[in-house]
């Protein structure tokens, strides 16, 4: 029995959202008497963690504390239109739709204050903690919800804004074949180290090291947690999971449920390393791209060729099961 | 039915319990403790570990009939008020949490460790934590983090000698 080490990178570019038929989605937010704002979006946070971003786009873009932002993902009987979580989409659909929207009711907000001051709204500004104030007159200032109580109860107006994100349908040039089927695109690289024993087949996984280009990080802790999640995810495709070999004729033999279907648990995970570099796309909010599903996909061709380089066998098909690699040795011996 | 009687995070409760329920629907459905999670509902994800007389079970698996004068401990019960348990805060400060889903779990089943083992290894959380299921985080930080709580856990008690 030997154990063979190899290593092995791969590259992925990934685009942020998709084409077919045009991408849009909306926000709508409005404020309350106490001085909370509410997005109302038909996106759902199904773990990832929108909810958080989109409240920091909406923070940051009405000159707020988070604190005063309530996300309301309401459904999509009732809300604003959106096309869903996936394709890696949400940050950047979802989040330009949330500062379009905010820009509308902070431009509202800054009205209302200004007639309380008495004063030019374009002479006032947000200091961030709760306060409109006039510029270079910070004595001069109203309270946010002092400012949503006069609009509700004496001026009479909503403070309120509209958003939306679209991406429009794009063709390509039947000559060229040349189109714009995404908004941006963010790049990574994964490194992987693995192990692979001769005699059972067994690979596994050492280490991923990850260098994600994001656009912008809006919430660092959260990227680098996709980027290393995903990795895991990665791994789990790349050498543990299957449905084969009966799927989908039967199930009389293939996992049913979290018992059988083979993950990596704690004990089998990898050292992780990642590198977070931001160059902001023009079109994100605040420069942000999407890379939710790209974290997975990197370590799988990265582990394949650690696979072909501890061992030269170059196998194509997931997951790389102990049964392919020994096939792979063994042809090669032929 | 008949009428279970039992602590929950130290509090006398009493629930009827109809036949064929669980521990976990009991708690969450007629105690309110909604903290504990009903995941998969057979025992494999571990969403829903409570601590029964201090040993970490899968409450979907438990019999509501047959915790009759148990002491259950729940996610509830471990914060002092504002002040979170040595774990929680060290999941917190971790970053050892994305979803959330398995987060109670997770934490009464490193709870349990600690409680019997307040120095493991890294293998010994790997196995203490092996039967809940996280999707999210890589495990990476939930692994670090209960060994950092147990450090913290390990300091505290050291302080507590000098007094």
């Amino acid at each position: 029995m030997t154990l063979l080490r190899g290593r092995g990178y791969a590259s992925v570019n990934y685009p942020t959202g998709m084409n077919l038929g045009g991408d849009p989605s909306q926000a709508l937010i409005h404020a309350t008497t106490m001085g909370g704002f509410v997005i109302s979006l038909s996106s759902v946070d199904l773990g990832q963690g929108l909810k958080t971003v989109v409240a920091q786009c909406a923070a940051e873009t009405l000159g707020m504390p988070m604190a005063n932002v309530i996300v309301d993902t309401a459904d999509t009987d009732t809300g604003p239109h959106c096309m869903g979580t996936f394709a890696s989409r949400g940050t950047h659909r979802i989040g330009n739709a949330v500062i379009m929207a905010a820009r509308e009711a902070r431009d509202v907000m800054l009205a209302v204050a200004a007639e309380e001051l008495e004063a030019d709204a374009d002479d006032l500004e947000t200091d961030g903690t709760g306060f409109v104030r006039l510029k270079g007159s910070p004595e001069t200032k109203i309270h946010i919800q002092d400012v949503t109580l006069a609009a509700h109860f004496k001026q009479g107006r909503t403070i309120s804004g509209r958003g939306i994100y679209l991406k429009e349908r794009n063709y390509p040039v039947p000559e060229t074949g040349e189109m714009d089927p995404d908004s941006c695109q963010a790049h990574a690289c994964t490194v992987a180290e693995v192990e692979v024993d001769d005699e059972t087949g067994v690979a596994t996984v050492l280490s991923l090291h990850n260098a994600y280009e994001v656009g912008r990080a809006l919430n660092p802790a959260m990227a680098a947690q996709q980027v290393e999640g995903g990795g895991w995810m990665g791994v789990s495709h790349a050498v543990f999971e299957s449905t084969e070999p009966y799927y989908p004729a039967s199930r009389d033999h293939g996992p049913v449920d979290f018992c059988e279907y083979l993950m990596p648990g704690p004990a089998e995970i990898p050292v992780q390393s990642s590198v977070i570099l931001e160059r902001p796309a023009s079109n994100g909010p605040f420069g942000a791209k999407g890379i939710g599903e790209m974290t997975a996909n990197a370590p799988i061709p990265a582990i394949a060729n650690a696979i072909f380089d501890a061992c030269g066998v170059r196998l194509t098909t997931m997951p790389f099961t102990p049964e392919s690699i020994l096939r792979g040795l063994d042809a090669l011996r032929a | 039915m008949k009428i279970v009687s039992l602590r929950v995070n130290g509090a006398g409760q009493a629930f009827i319990a109809r036949p064929g329920t669980t521990l976990l629907l009991a708690l969450r459905e007629q105690l309110g403790l909604t903290g504990a999670k009903r995941g998969c509902a057979q025992g494999a994800c571990g969403s829903c570990t409570v601590l029964l007389d201090g040993q970490p079970v899968v409450s979907c698996l438990v019999p509501a009939v047959t915790v009759d004068g148990a002491e259950i401990a729940t996610i509830e019960g471990l914060a002092d008020g504002q002040v979170l348990s040595d774990v929680q805060q060290a999941f917190l400060d971790g970053f050892a949490t994305q979803c959330g889903f398995c987060t109670p779990g997770m934490i009464m089943s490193a709870e349990a460790l600690l409680d019997r083992n307040p120095d493991p290894t890294r293998d010994e959380v790997n196995e203490a934590i092996s039967g809940n299921v996280c999707r999210c985080t890589g495990y990476e930080p939930i692994v670090s983090a209960v060994l950092d709580a147990a450090a913290r856990r390990r300091s505290r008690a050291g302080e507590g000698a000098k007094l």
